[in-house]
């Protein structure tokens, strides 16, 4: 039986502890808006945040996330994430958008920590999500605009 | 039922269909439009019960929402925005009120009007097949909210007006909302040739409204097909075959059945279903399978054998696609012959979201089917034929696809059939949840075809081309499809050879021959069909030949061209822009131009690189459209930019190969897309247009690797030909 808050809910789940986190949120609790891509942490679309670290969660064991607390598109929050949200809003980032919930999570991850990221920053941070409608341009434009409008 | 008095008389003409106050409250605004496929006008309006069939484009509800019918799959092209847009601009609606649903499948009321009597979406045709029914539909419904009005305020319609989801009429002062009209101009007639807007009245088209998926995909909040969750759901994998055409000879399920949480194993004709209660439970369950695959009828070539024979077939006359004068003799003549070879491997579409479907049995004995539904009347006929019924039995409920790039339309509905079969095979005890992983996805066949060209040309002294002879050998994608009567004529697939044999250059003597290729291995459309390689072999060809001529490749390009205004205009657009010509490039840098048609679209795009150590970066491309009307400028700037990102990847490094019929590259570390780091800078020009619109989801991608190969051998004077570029041949500048 694990332990697990979620987008600040506490749930208690009885599950094998190789379970992936992906998982775990998608089947169990119904909490898809957190999309599975590959499941070898190559593309980033199952990013989510533990404590505020964005984490790829297919490759997250349920057993290993412990007393942390998860946090995913659904239930993310605060000043950034609204930043980064009402940009990609206002330049129309998305296509199919199935990459974009973990597009997302890592852009409030790296703005988090790097209020005016460079472009090299960005590839840095960004380099591990793939985006096969090949949204990337407006997903920099996106993070140079949050980062401008939460100066 | 709403009882509502009889409107104006006047208005009173033969109705196609009335709309009637459904339950719910929200009013049904139907229409039938051009009746000129027998299979539409058999399906007429059901209106027993007093209830219409939902046979309609929009919805106006007493709330003031809008909800327009989309009758496309949009995986990511933004067409539910683009169609919407038409929609709502001809009904004078306020953007901020429109909504979208996905229709059912219902191929009398939805058919693609490109595509015959079939609902799908193809071939880049949402917008333009939806162009002239949308703006009806939209200035019917209008119509139709005028009438009400004039009807209740006991005024001349003509006096009346409409603006962003609102009626009026100023002399009397009176206005009402759209929300406020519906229910009485539901009962009206729909006009039969509503007067549609003049351009210079359009509010919303050409005018970038913002896309309406951009909250609901941006929140996780936007229902996918691996997103449904239907109540007692169980989710099923399906241990494929490791080689094409093999089958199950027999399956020890003994370890798989101890996995918690596995329910059950099944044997289906496409391998054997695990069963579970999550996908995770479902996965390891068959990690602990073993199967004995029967391969006697598998394809165990490789896919450089596969080259080989395609390389002995090309050296032999093919069937004749298209010809004109006498290019061997043309040729013979010439002063200077060239000739070159492009090889293009099997490409996986690898859309992010992995091929699923739920499917699930009505008490009734009908099926309800949730998926990211491309083809809906070829999927359902198919699930229909699976599960036994008749094709009404079969409701298809689409969803948001996660990309598709032609993967989720294939004319066997393979992924959707098998689906079906496993719910049929666990005895439909619970709506089963089909899910492919990954390694599913990318092993699975239905690839761009592996495609080989050789063309040999001829040019006089002045340069000119005096004769081209072109050989193509790949699979036919419609052959043994049910589009093969209309698409393919004397043995040549017209999906497989257009944008070579029907190339708009002015080529005195010419000859375009093909060889189908007859492996074992399942092709299908990708993005931009059989553009994607037949305008990077001629787009090339066409530099090397300018370069042999000692002319600018564009300039060369446009005396070829001079019968083609619109491709020219897009060439000397994205010339223009790019600054073609206009300073001499720096050691290592270069540009590459290519142009050409495709769906009824003309793009052109000037690539900048930079060459060092033999590594290739894409710093930059600017692109010029011509798609008729834009629709939505915004939408098709993004269908543009992300076909770089999409095709980049397949230019510099995506292959799917095989060894002894097995397939390599099973995930995004081997076959890895374009990333952030890697994406140039795109610019994208539009010509203004007064033209019907065309099509935008495809067209970006055919010109991208050709003007990439180009640039290089500016940079470089090194002729990179197959796909992907062979960067390690490359040297040093």
């Amino acid at each position: 039986m694990f332990k697990l808050t979620v987008d600040g809910v506490a749930h208690e789940i009885d599950v094998d502890p190789d379970m992936p986190l992906l998982w775990v949120l998608r089947d169990r609790l119904d909490r898809t808006g957190t999309k599975y891509g590959c499941g070898i942490a190559q593309c980033g679309a199952c990013t989510v945040h533990v404590d505020g670290q964005p984490v790829r969660s297919c490759q997250t064991r349920i057993g290993d996330v412990g007393e942390g607390r998860v946090t995913t598109i659904e239930g993310v929050s605060g000043r950034v994430a609204e930043a980064v949200q009402a940009a990609w809003r206002k330049l129309d980032v998305v296509q199919c958008g199935y990459c974009q919930s973990g597009q997302i999570m890592s852009a409030i991850g790296l703005l988090s920590g790097n209020a005016k990221p460079s472009d090299s920053d960005i590839d840095g941070a960004m380099d591990g999500n793939i985006c096969r409608c090949g949204t990337y341009q407006r997903i920099r434009a996106a993070i140079h605009e949050a980062a401008h409008s939460l100066a | 039922m709403l009882k509502i008095r009889q409107p104006d008389p006047r208005a009173t003409r033969r109705a196609f269909l009335g709309g009637t106050a459904a339950a719910t409250g929200a009013i049904v605004i139907g229409l039938r439009l051009d009746l000129k496929n027998p299979a539409r006008a058999a399906a007429g309006p059901d209106l027993s019960g007093g209830r219409a069939q939902p046979n309609a484009f929009v919805r106006i509800a007493s709330d003031d929402t809008i909800t327009v019918i989309i009758k496309h799959l949009d995986m990511g092209q933004g067409n539910t925005t683009g169609l919407a847009t038409i929609l709502a601009d001809e009904l004078d609606a306020d953007w901020s009120r429109v909504r979208t649903e996905f229709a059912p499948a219902d191929a009398a009321l939805y058919a693609n009007l490109l595509m015959g009597p079939v609902q799908g979406t193809g071939g880049s045709t949402a917008i333009a097949n939806s162009w002239m029914q949308l703006r009806k539909a939209g200035a019917a419904a209008r119509e139709m909210l005028v009438v009400a009005a004039a009807f209740q305020w006991k005024v001349p319609p003509s006096e009346v007006t409409v603006e962003d989801g609102v009626v009026r009429h100023a002399a009397s002062n009176r206005q009402a909302r759209f929300g406020e009209l519906a229910a009485s101009a539901a009962t009206l007639p729909v006009p039969e040739a509503p007067r549609l807007k003049d351009p210079s009245q359009w509010r919303l088209i050409g005018k970038a409204a913002p896309r309406l998926d951009s909250v609901a995909k941006t929140n996780g909040s936007a229902v996918y097909s691996l997103d449904i969750r239907r109540p007692g759901q169980v989710t099923a994998v399906v241990a494929h075959p490791p080689r094409f055409g093999g089958i199950v000879k027999s399956f020890d399920a003994a370890a798989t059945r101890k996995v918690a949480g596995v329910l059950d194993v099944v044997a289906v004709p496409t391998g054997v279903a695990v069963i579970a209660r999550d996908t995770w439970a479902a996965m390891k369950g068959r990690e602990a399978l073993t199967v004995v695959w029967d391969e006697s009828a598998a394809e165990t070539h490789s896919s450089d054998a596969i080259l080989a024979e395609y390389r002995e077939r090309a050296k032999r006359p093919g069937l004749v696609a298209s010809e004109r004068g006498d290019p061997e003799a043309a040729i013979k003549g010439a002063a200077k012959v060239l000739q070159a070879e492009f090889a293009f491997p099997y490409l996986a579409h690898a859309a992010m979201e992995p091929l699923n479907a739920t499917i699930e049995r009505a008490s009734d004995g009908s099926y309800d089917v949730y998926a990211g539904c491309q083809l809906q009347t070829v999927e359902q006929a198919v699930i229909a034929a699976v599960l036994g019924v008749t094709t009404d039995k079969v409701r298809l409920h689409t969803q948001w696809a996660g990309g598709s790039f032609g993967r989720r339309a294939t004319p066997s509905a393979d992924y959707l059939a098998e689906a079906a079969t496993v719910l049929k095979a666990y005895g439909a005890k619970a709506p089963v949840h089909l899910v492919w992983t990954r390694e599913d996805d990318m092993a699975g066949g239905y690839y761009r075809p592996t495609v080989l060209h050789t063309i040999r040309a001829g040019i006089d002294a002045k340069g000119a081309i005096t004769g081209w002879q072109h050989r193509m050998v790949g699979k036919s994608i419609m052959i043994g499809s049910p589009f093969e009567a209309m698409l393919v004529k004397n043995g040549v697939d017209s999906t497989t050879v257009e944008g070579a044999s029907d190339t708009p250059y002015a080529l005195p003597a010419y000859r375009f021959e093909v060889h189908n290729g007859r492996e074992g291995v399942p092709v299908l459309w990708w993005r931009s069909v059989g553009h994607t390689h037949t305008a990077h072999a001629m787009e090339v060809f066409i530099d090397e030949i300018a370069r042999a001529a000692d002319v600018d490749p564009v300039a060369y390009r446009l005396s070829l061209l001079a019968g083609a205004p619109r491709l020219s205009g897009v060439l000397k657009l994205a010339a223009e822009k790019a600054k073609w010509g206009q300073a001499p490039a720096a050691k290592g840098h270069g540009l590459g131009v290519a142009v050409h048609e495709s769906f009824g679209s003309y793009v052109a795009m000037v690539a900048a690189v930079t060459v060092t150590d033999a590594k290739v970066k894409v710093d930059r491309i600017v692109a010029a459209v011509d798609v008729g009307i834009a629709v939505n400028p915004d939408v098709i700037r993004a269908q543009v930019e992300g076909a770089v990102g999409f095709a980049l990847s397949s230019v510099l490094r995506n292959r799917i190969t095989l060894k002894d019929g097995v397939v390599q590259e099973t995930n995004f570390d081997a076959y890895e897309p374009t990333r952030m780091s890697e994406m140039p800078v795109v610019q994208v020009h539009i010509m203004p247009s007064t033209a019907a619109p065309t099509g935008i989801g495809e067209p970006g991608v055919p010109v991208l690797a050709p003007a990439i190969a180009n640039a290089i051998f500016s940079a470089t004077g090194q002729r990179l030909r197959s796909l992907p570029l062979e960067l390690s041949g490359l040297k040093g500048v």
